[in-house]
């Protein structure tokens, strides 16, 4: 892709850096994926990995000091959604991939349920130009059956030579078994993926949050986990029988996790990802008729929560992707049952699983890393990030003691609908590296 | 005479035992104002109340307003209709207007559930919840309260059986909620398609035997069925469900014997009680409705700071 636009000024609180001599000093250099794990500097000479060690004397490039930062390698989020075109009101690509870059993202792959939806390589091309000049990757997922309708399949092949490597129809999960089987099939020969929101929409219809004790108090129609979990092993059924790869998208019941356990163990080439929301806030939440709390798949209960954490730290869950679903105030501001589903992640995603996992002892510091990093790179085949020489620096800086409280106002992304605000965070992001660029918080 | 603070009523989750028995004990007079040749009192002279009905509902509205007017508020009537969902104005609309209006006392019945809390929260003036879609109807439980009172004296121990659509009701709800903070004892029965999940959790029984249930029970409270859970797959018919689930004279001598009979009403009859059941001895139906606009006096009084007096 040729950088045809000039680099985009960060917010304000940030300050660009060109890369073309830079150091980054002090930081404790952390990847999983190449056994690093070593506080020394890193300088990055026209835009590739120059070196790791001790800053030579006479070096005279620029050096920023990031002393007390993990530099790990650039956190990737395989499940956004951008609203552009067709809902610029609720996020651009622009707005997007800003909170993005602040959230210590290096890469994105935005959902394609925009309108038109993102279904031929015109529409691929269109997205791929808005992130131009921002330090972020934008890899577009496009839209598996035509205008996300369920009932042709896309021209996969060609929007594969627009870069195009994961399909989704996600929103509207393909109701028919023949249309994933088809799809499975087709995507199989290119060695691309297909993304699926499992939701069975007749057990689902009407739902507004998980069916149990507190729907049932609150008097809100409910969405059932087998909602979730039958369309998750059909879809593990259809990926075994024609050897497609499935990735299983935002799940949220323990027994969605045990069926994918199980069938990792039969040797079946599936992966799952799952979101923040999913694996620190439960259905109690909702008792106040919050809609910021409105999402779907739905919060499920403690118990949900803590085996998604288990599967998460065990490796059967694969990648922590955000779902960053943005909505306008006045769209999310209405009685709970006509409030759109969705809550935003990227801002808050890095510093909310730090806090309530890491801290905490529950997921160790390298499975985090690898969850946002290497493992939804993996997933979507994409080429490897990791911080060897040699390799075109795409870097997360993200320093784990710095203490911050999330504040809506003070979001980058157009939306304000996060379950977070007010909650008190350690761990924040203090800058990314990618395409040339560098973003660092002052 | 009032110890408890009610700054809104959104639900009898959660309310306590005093404060119900205060309720109770302030209908109570207002029951005797009722009967008096000029049935009301200045108690809210100066007060504005705005009933805000987003559903249409006939009898709890005529129920409010006769309230309002019997405690000598003064009365401002919406007829709202629409939802952010269609044209017109939203919820969030409507609460800066009332703001911009001065109101004190928002009635709210909306289809929509939780809707009188976001008004609650985002408005200074009182709010009572006339019924949030399949949530609560607090005032409905509480006239059922004062009713059963008034019948058995005592509420502590009582047996009663909630019988009907369930996971629809908010009238359901609210009865379980207050009976069980006085001390009752509630068994559901109901078609297993509208009894929502683990309501169990909320501290009563269900059973699927209607006779069973009206043998073990002092008290029915029958729902109102919905034609509308028929199209959606939920019951099979309207006759089988008579058959199955409806308050039958039949059905009462088989288990033995006179219960009360309630229903908040409107009552489908010939589907979920048959007239003679309605208009049998046990049923105190009518005197529900009375116990209502009481029961109402007394809320709008409490909640308006009690200050003035009854008298
Ligand atoms: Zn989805």
């Amino acid at each position: 892709m040729n950088e045809t636009l000039s680099p985009i000024k960060p917010p304000s609180g940030w300050e660009y850096h060109s890369t073309e001599k830079l150091a980054l000093r002090g930081g404790r250099l952390f990847d999983p994926s190449a056994e690093l794990d070593e506080q020394t500097d890193l300088i990055i000479e026209k835009g590739v990995i120059l070196s790791i060690g001790a800053i030579p004397d006479g070096w005279n490039g620029e050096v920023v000091d990031v002393s007390g930062c993990l530099v790990c390698p650039g956190f990737f989020d395989m499940h956004v959604h951008f609203r552009e075109p067709g809902f610029e009101h609720k996020e651009t690509i622009r707005t997007g991939c800003t909170a993005a870059a602040v959230g210590g993202f290096t890469g994105v792959a935005p959902m394609p349920n925009t309108n038109p939806a993102i279904d031929n390589p015109g529409m691929v091309r269109f997205q791929q130009e808005q992130a131009l000049g921002l330090p972020v990757d934008l890899f577009p997922i496009a839209a598996i059956t035509t205008g996300r309708k369920g009932a042709t399949l896309t021209e996969i092949g060609e929007l594969r030579d627009v870069g195009v490597k994961v399909f989704s129809d996600d929103g509207s999960p393909l109701v028919s078994s023949e249309m994933m089987r088809h799809a499975l099939e087709y995507t199989r020969m290119f060695n691309l993926v297909i993304s699926e929101h499992c939701e069975d929409m007749s057990l689902t219809k009407g739902g507004v949050m998980h069916e149990g004790s507190v729907a049932t108090r609150l008097g809100l129609p409910g969405m059932p986990s087998i909602g979730e979990e039958i369309p998750v092993e059909r879809n593990i059924q259809l990926a075994e029988f024609t050897g497609g790869r499935l990735h299983i998208a935002h799940i949220s019941t323990a027994k969605s996790l045990d069926l994918i356990r199980r069938a990792k163990d039969r040797g079946i080439n599936i992966t799952a990802e799952v979101t923040p929301h999913h694996l620190t806030l439960d259905c109690s939440l909702l008792e106040g008729y919050n809609a910021d709390y409105k999402v779907n798949p739905p919060l499920r209960t403690v118990e949900d929560v803590e085996a998604l954490i288990e599967g998460l730290a065990d490796g059967t869950i694969d990648a922590i992707a955000t779902d960053h679903a943005p909505h306008a105030p006045d769209e999310k501001e209405v009685e709970f049952i006509s409030a759109p589903f969705g809550m935003i992640g990227l801002e808050t995603a890095v510093g909310v699983v730090h806090t309530r996992l890491v801290s905490t002892g529950k997921l160790s510091l390298s499975r985090m890393v690898a969850a946002f990093s290497t493992a939804p790179r993996a997933i979507m085949g994409l080429h490897e990030v990791n911080l060897k020489v040699g390799q075109a620096a795409n870097i997360t800086l993200f320093n784990p003691d710095e203490k911050w409280m999330v504040d809506r106002e003070q979001m980058l992304s157009k939306a304000k609908n996060t379950p977070f605000h007010g909650w008190k965070l350690t761990g924040r992001t203090r800058g990314v590296v990618n395409r040339g660029m560098a973003w660092i918080r002052k | 005479m009032n110890q408890v603070r009610f700054n809104h009523l959104l639900g009898l989750e959660g309310l306590s035992q005093e404060a119900i028995t205060e309720i109770l004990d302030s209908a109570e007079v207002f029951l005797e104002v009722l009967k008096r040749p000029i049935p009301s009192v200045p108690s809210l002279r100066g007060v504005t109340v705005a009933n805000l009905f987003f559903e249409p509902s006939t009898r709890t509205k005529i129920s409010f307003e006769l309230a309002e007017k019997r405690v000598s508020a003064d009365v401002a009537n919406f007829a709202a209709s629409g939802s952010s969902m269609t044209k017109g104005e939203t919820m969030l609309d409507t609460a800066r207007n009332i703001e911009a209006m001065k109101v004190d006392v928002v009635v709210i019945r909306h289809f929509a559930q939780g809707a009188p809390h976001f008004l609650a929260e985002r408005i200074n003036a009182s709010v009572i919840n006339a019924g949030d879609g399949s949530h609560e109807h607090p005032t409905q439980g509480l006239l059922d309260l004062l009713t059963l009172r008034h019948q058995v004296g005592q509420l502590d121990g009582l047996k009663v059986l909630i019988l009907g659509d369930i996971a629809h009701s908010r009238v359901a709800r609210s009865d379980i909620w207050g009976l069980k903070t006085m001390g009752a004892e509630v068994k559901l029965c109901g078609p297993a398609t509208l009894i929502p999940r683990d309501v169990d959790l909320m501290g009563v029984d269900v059973t699927f035997d209607i006779v069973e249930g009206l043998s073990w029970c002092d008290v029915v409270i029958v729902l109102r069925l919905q034609m509308e859970r028929q199209r959606e797959g939920l019951i099979p018919s309207m006759r089988e469900y008579l058959r199955t689930f409806g308050l039958t004279r039949l059905r009462l001598e088989q288990a033995g014997g006179e219960k009360i009979i309630m229903h908040p009403g409107p009552m489908n009859r010939g589907v979920e009680i048959d007239s003679d059941v309605a208009d049998g001895p046990g049923s105190v139906i009518l005197r529900q409705v009375t116990h209502g606009v009481a029961v109402r006096m007394a809320v709008l009084y409490l909640i308006s700071g009690g200050e003035r007096g009854i008298e």
